[in-house]
């Protein structure tokens, strides 16, 4: 809304990666609209708090409906809209601090419920909008703001601890691979079940991660990021353990578990599907 | 001249029997016309532990579970050492002698409990031999408890039969040992008539038939004592198409579902206790600022922290209207009966929709636990709110001005974003001075449409007004009635509705020389807000973990004016 709106007072940083995720989720949504037949107004973006939780601002295309929370908490709020109305398509942005910090408690439930929305998860490693702390996926013994002597906890794997809960649906991109994300976070929507995009998304100003990702001749640095073996199968689930055991950073969909019913979907099929009786009838049994 | 009202006790362990006689008891009373009103208290375990429940039976309307034990009914001698001095000096200890004895004859009846229970061929009949005596002592025909004994096995299992048989023969071996004792409290009147048809429930109860009323389409809780029964009740009577009942992972996880669910249109709703209501805080915070109607139900217990989790107290208060962080006051309904639980769960859910914000119901454990026949509300006369919702094109402001504006429901015209940060017209973030003083102004402004809350008044001309606020009305009414007899000047005045308060009301207290509030806390929470207020309110307060006795009132009332 940032042309539209004089009023708006945020910018992300020059360079940030968080550039790329909004280009790639304006496609996924574009592309969501036009082949789904879908009105961008079925469309919810239910953000957090930290530089990722702007994205519901920043959007500049066809305008989905929004909510911007409160920290760590875009996965619950997002149950309650997608159950009180299934037939919106809802989809969280956070940040790695967001969602795997303050926010980690609410990815196993939801996982277990297959509760169908999208989560666009943009890891930069770092605390950006509070000015360069640790987070769960900084790397052991990086000196930050609030680690002076060096980080003391080894990072969270973000890939494997969504493998372990059960999360139906994993990709994982980096930013600058705006179409493949774009691709992505489209078949992310279109997933009956829980979905994580997972993209890396650099913070120029805090923790440039481009050159480690992309790597190097010049300076000899291989790259992390590497795109998944076109023979994958994501349906394989031992395959896609491999993907997230193995080092660096895979870019494709890994995983991805079509068998499971989604969370509404049970709901309509047990308390849904049952009459509930009238006020008239409940005081009918409490009468003397 | 006959009896107009009796108090039995039962005290024991938990898992005894001492909850299901005091409610068989209850039951069977209200059965037969009576106006009955129970009160629990027990430890926080499941099995063990000191236990008690307490019965009131009377002819006309009753207000508070009484003072003084007619009967106890003591399980073991724990029991009867700590209730005995709550018997009244013409009441009688009813006795378990298989257990230990007492020895002054004149009051007590002992029986062994769980040998007359063996007689019946069933050891857990021992709570209906106690009903039998009792039945015997207050002259209650025995046909009466039979069919309570009836209703309540008849479950659909091959056994039925052989329990109710059992349980006949404890009613009656019961009877007649308190026959052969020679021992009758006196024969009670019969009841007066009810001449509304009248329901039994607990305020638990109460609130999930408001809310439902009301329309209630989601409701997501987690466990917490005393508030569970309500998730209980919406697990499994809240269902069919459009409907949503969930125990979440936490009550952080509960008031942000909660929020997605009223932000995606829909009534919503959750319960907890002191515990998960601190856990809320954040969440309410954010409803109030992003505008989203839905309400939580704070049945209190004793606090702080852990406190105590199954005993009542009156101290959530303060929290219940600052909740959270920032200029936030939220609406706040504290309902003070049974029957106001019901009118509370509705009117909550109304003035949510209404006012398209987060509302506080504060309960409380011993209203929430307690059985009482009610009136059967009359839902035909109630009036329920629908959210005013936006129908227009895209592009619309959603926080334009100083007032209430239709809400955009997602899949519907008006895409928006709800922001818990400071926002301009459509959503967005801002930090802008104008901004903010416009958004304040407009989150304070919507209260006044919350201007339907009544009170109750008596003598509003007197100089000094008892005003006391939830579950403390009753004692305290019982109270005013004493001091009323005994020709003290003061009045009554009484509203579940704490904020807003009705404009009306805060007038006349306003005038007033003193108001004096009962209340179950140390910090006197209710004066201070109404000091707040400009009322020159002071507290009268107790933190026992029970309820007020009527008698201690009217003494600290007498000494306070």
């Amino acid at each position: 809304m940032t042309l539209k709106n004089p009023e708006y007072d945020f910018k992300w940083c020059p360079g940030c990666g968080d550039f790329g995720v909004r280009r790639g989720l304006e496609g996924a949504f574009e592309k969501y609209i036009v082949e789904n037949e879908h009105p961008v107004e079925n469309s919810v973006v239910v953000a957090g708090i930290g530089c990722s939780g702007n994205m519901v601002h920043m959007l500049e295309k066809h305008q989905p409906f929004g909510i911007h929370g409160i920290h760590g908490r875009s996965l619950p709020i997002a149950m309650g809209i997608k159950m009180g109305n299934p037939d919106l398509n809802v989809v969280v942005v956070a940040g790695d601090g967001d969602f795997l910090g303050i926010g980690a408690e609410h990815i196993a439930p939801q996982a277990m419920r297959n509760l169908n929305i999208t989560a666009i998860v943009m890891d930069n490693g770092v605390y950006g909008l509070t000015k360069g702390q640790s987070s769960p996926t900084t790397d052991l013994g990086v000196i930050t703001s609030s680690t002076p002597y060096g980080k003391m906890e080894e990072k969270t794997h973000p890939l494997r601890s969504y493998m372990t809960m059960g999360v139906s649906f994993i990709a994982s991109v980096i930013s600058n691979k705006v179409k493949d994300m774009s691709d992505m976070m489209f078949q992310a929507m279109n997933h009956q079940g829980f979905s994580i995009v997972h993209v890396q998304s650099p913070c120029t100003e805090y923790n440039n991660t481009y050159e480690a990702l992309k790597g190097s001749k010049s300076k000899g640095i291989d790259p992390l990021a590497y795109t998944i073996p076109e023979g994958h199968d994501p349906e394989d689930a031992q395959a896609a353990q491999d993907l997230v055991d193995a080092d660096g950073i895979p870019v494709g969909i890994i995983y991805k578990d079509t068998s499971r019913p989604t969370f509404d979907q049970k709901l309509s099929q047990t308390t849904g599907s049952k009459s509930m009786k009238t006020v008239e009838d409940f005081m009918g049994q409490y009468s003397i | 001249m006959k009896k107009q009202d009796f108090v039995v006790r039962f005290a024991g362990e938990g898992g005894q029997g001492v909850v299901t006689s005091a409610e068989g008891l209850a039951q069977a009373m209200a059965q037969s016309g009576y106006n009955v009103q129970t009160f629990s208290t027990f430890p926080s375990q499941i099995r063990g532990g000191p236990t008690w429940t307490q019965t009131r039976v009377a002819t006309s309307k009753v207000h508070s579970s009484g003072d003084y034990l007619d009967v106890l009914v003591a399980f073991n001698e724990y029991a009867y050492i700590n209730h005995k001095d709550d018997v009244s000096p013409d009441g009688v200890v009813v006795y378990n002698s298989g257990e230990f004895s007492i020895d002054d004859s004149e009051h007590v009846l002992g029986m062994d409990f769980d040998d007359l229970a063996k007689q019946t061929g069933n050891n857990r009949a021992a709570n209906f031999v106690v009903m039998g005596a009792l039945s015997q002592l207050v002259g209650l025909p025995l046909k009466v408890l039979e069919e309570f004994n009836r209703q309540r096995y008849t479950r659909g299992r091959d056994s039925d039969q052989q329990i109710i048989d059992s349980n006949n023969m404890a009613l009656s071996l019961g009877s007649q040992e308190a026959s052969q004792s020679g021992f009758t409290l006196g024969e009670l009147e019969n009841p007066d008539t009810n001449d509304h048809e009248q329901i039994l429930v607990n305020g638990n109860l109460a609130v999930c038939l408001g809310a439902t009323a009301a329309g209630l389409d989601t409701f997501i809780g987690y466990p917490i004592s005393p508030a569970t029964p309500i998730l209980l009740w919406m697990q499994q009577n809240l269902v069919g198409p459009g409907k949503f009942v969930y125990q979440s992972t936490s009550e952080i996880e509960s008031i942000t579902s909660i929020i997605g669910a009223g932000y995606a249109g829909k009534k919503a709703m959750t319960s907890t206790a002191g515990p998960g209501f601190s856990l809320m805080g954040e969440g309410l915070g954010l409803a109030w600022m992003a505008e989203i109607p839905l309400v939580v139900v704070n049945v209190q217990r004793g606090g702080p922290s852990t406190g105590l989790p199954t005993k009542t107290e009156q101290s959530d208060l303060l929290t219940a209207l600052y909740p959270g962080h920032g200029d936030v006051k939220l609406p706040v309904i504290a309902p003070g009966t049974v029957e106001e639980c019901f009118y509370a769960g509705a009117m909550a859910v109304n003035w949510a929709e209404r006012y398209q914000g987060p509302v506080v119901l504060l309960s409380e454990m011993a209203m929430a636990e307690r059985r009482q026949n009610i009136p059967k509300p009359s839902i035909n006369d109630l009036l329920i709110d629908e959210r005013n919702i936006y129908d227009g094109d895209n592009g619309y402001h959603r926080y334009d001005g100083y007032e209430l504006s239709p809400m955009p429901i997602p899949g519907g015209p008006g895409s928006y974003v709800a922001n818990g940060s400071e926002h301009d017209a459509m959503g967005d973030t801002t930090h802008l001075p104008a901004r903010h003083i416009q958004m304040t102004e407009r989150r304070f402004s919507k209260l006044s449409l919350l201007n339907d809350g009544t009170y109750e008044s008596d003598n509003e001309d007197a100089e000094i007004l008892i005003v006391p606020w939830g579950g403390s009305k009753g004692p305290a009414y019982e109270a005013y009635e004493q001091l009323k007899k005994d020709k003290v000047d003061i009045g009554w005045m009484y509203t579940m509705y704490i904020h807003p308060m009705p404009e009306k009301m805060l007038e006349i207290l306003r005038s007033k020389k003193l108001v004096v509030v009962p209340e179950l806390n140390y910090m006197g929470q209710y004066s201070s807000v109404l000091r707040s207020d400009s009322i020159n309110a002071v507290s009268i307060t107790q933190y026992t973990g029970l309820p007020f006795k009527v008698n201690s009132l009217v003494e600290k009332i007498k000494a306070l004016i």
